[in-house]
């Protein structure tokens, strides 16, 4: 199989970047780690007339890490965070073993994932509950802009034709107890989610809790951030039954479609369990931290 | 080898297995094809062509990667390996020989990618545990052996190279 023919740039600089958007604008589509391009051209579900490699901008690989947060360069690549130490970031660890395929996560990248919006995909869930943000670049600036801002529809986001990913920011935790799972229902390795669930919980020294995010993949038209069930949690003891309550709070949230992969009762049902999975985990591995 | 030339066609430079080959692509040419029929290294296979299977698996500057879904001009000036550069001098690599040894193979199509990614599983983890394993090969189908095989020849072959110290 062979996409439809194309021009193809791989520009060295942003500003080459800027240049080729500006004059191709929707024409174009930018080329990150191209796992979930490549394959959607092939199929000819794709077809853009001009291709921009962005491979070798070198300075989007890379993380940096202040107080404030974690910046994450547009080319890392799922292998790479995978296999990074991310001690005050431990969702991220969770999350990108689950992604695709080992032999796929050794090209494809987070900004590519996220440009591409698949609602089922992992990190979109996974930075929603993070509360992340991106940065977008363009020859006229730069603009910050929040994941669920930039997650507009199905496969569309809020990036304009001139317009680059660059950055994925995301804000440390609020406290040093920081708590995280990832769960996904896959049907076989490299599958995309029946349901996927990532939590992120900021604990307090008593086990309040500071701050709290729950991401959803496959559970709606967009990835998702169960924002009511958040505030059920945040400023609450972490106990059993509040456990219950978020998640018969987080299922509802969610709007999934029935489709190949479940219906939307099963997907519905697997997203309460999951919820309460992953924060009784977290609970679980809080009082060992405490007994310890 | 296509030798048409023109503003469609752009050449790629690649090291392939040690040696450096160049030959006239489009960009739309994906790598696997690329190596197939342009460079006549029909060693790698290309089996759904959608991203799934790993039958294409090649290294790209050492690391395992779908070569069905790379472009060719996206691998230029990088280092390829496949599966025609694991034997040395007639002899097969300590892999080739404990797929062999342990029937690790029924029809052999997914061999080739199931190779590669086990060549790069042992160069960063010599020591890999059978979760390891299934873990690293997990982006590889084998419609055959249900894997067990497998499993069982990439553990011999860990334990050879830890005895002989070989080329991986």
């Amino acid at each position: 199989m062979f996409p439809n023919a194309f021009e193809y740039y791989a520009p060295e600089t942003l500003d080459e970047v800027y240049g080729l958007l500006e004059q191709y604008g929707d024409e174009a589509k930018i080329l990150a780690g191209g796992q979930s391009l490549l394959p959607m051209m092939k199929l000819r579900l794709a077809a853009p007339s001009v291709l921009i490699d962005i491979g070798h901008l070198a300075n989007l690989s890379s993380t940096t890490e202040t107080a404030e947060g974690l910046t994450v360069g547009a080319l890392m690549r799922h292998k790479a965070i995978e296999t990074g130490h991310w001690q005050r970031y431990p969702l991220l660890g969770e999350t990108a073993p689950w992604i695709a395929d080992p032999l796929v996560r050794n090209r494809g990248t987070i900004g590519g994932a996220l440009a591409h919006a698949d609602p089922a995909a992992d990190w979109g869930a996974a930075l929603l509950a993070l509360n992340a943000s991106v940065e977008i670049e363009s020859r006229i600036g730069t603009r910050r802009m929040t994941l669920e801002e930039f997650f507009i529809d199905l496969y569309t986001t809020a990036l304009e034709p001139q317009e680059i990913l660059t950055r994925v920011v995301i804000p440390a935790p609020k406290t040093g107890e920081t708590f995280a799972r990832y769960l996904k229902l896959e049907r076989k390795v490299g599958d995309f989610a029946v349901v996927g669930v990532a939590i992120a919980v900021d604990l307090t020294s008593d086990g309040t809790i500071a701050n709290a995010g729950i991401g959803m993949a496959a559970m709606s038209g967009v990835p998702l951030a169960a924002h009511q069930t958040t505030s059920i949690l945040v400023g609450q003891h972490l106990t059993p039954a509040l456990i219950k309550e978020a998640s018969e709070s987080a299922c509802l949230e969610g709007d999934p479609q029935s489709d190949r992969r479940g219906s939307a009762e099963y997907k519905h049902s697997m997203a309460r369990i999951f919820v309460e999975r992953g924060l009784t985990q977290i609970l679980q591995q809080w009082r060992s931290t405490q007994s310890a | 080898m296509e030798s048409r030339k023109d503003d469609t066609h752009r050449m790629v430079t690649v090291t392939i297995n040690g040696e450096m080959r160049q030959g006239l692509a489009e960009p739309r040419k994906l790598l696997a094809y690329f190596i197939r029929e342009t460079l006549g290294l029909t060693g790698t296979h290309v089996g759904c062509d959608t991203t799934s299977c790993g039958a294409c698996t090649v290294l790209l500057d050492n690391e395992p990667v779908k070569s069905c879904t790379v472009l060719a001009v996206q691998a230029d000036h990088h280092q390829i390996d496949t599966v025609e550069g694991l034997e040395t001098d007639n002899v097969l690599h300590p892999l080739q020989q404990a797929f062999w040894d342990n029937h690790g193979l029924q029809c052999g199509f997914c061999t080739p990618g199931m190779l590669m990614t086990s060549v790069a599983l042992l160069q960063k983890n010599p020591h890999p545990s059978e979760s390891e394993i299934r873990h690293a090969i997990s982006g590889n189908l084998c419609r055959c052996t249900g894997y067990v095989n497998i499993v069982k020849a990439i553990t011999d072959a860990s334990h050879k190279m830890q005895q002989e110290p070989a080329e991986v």
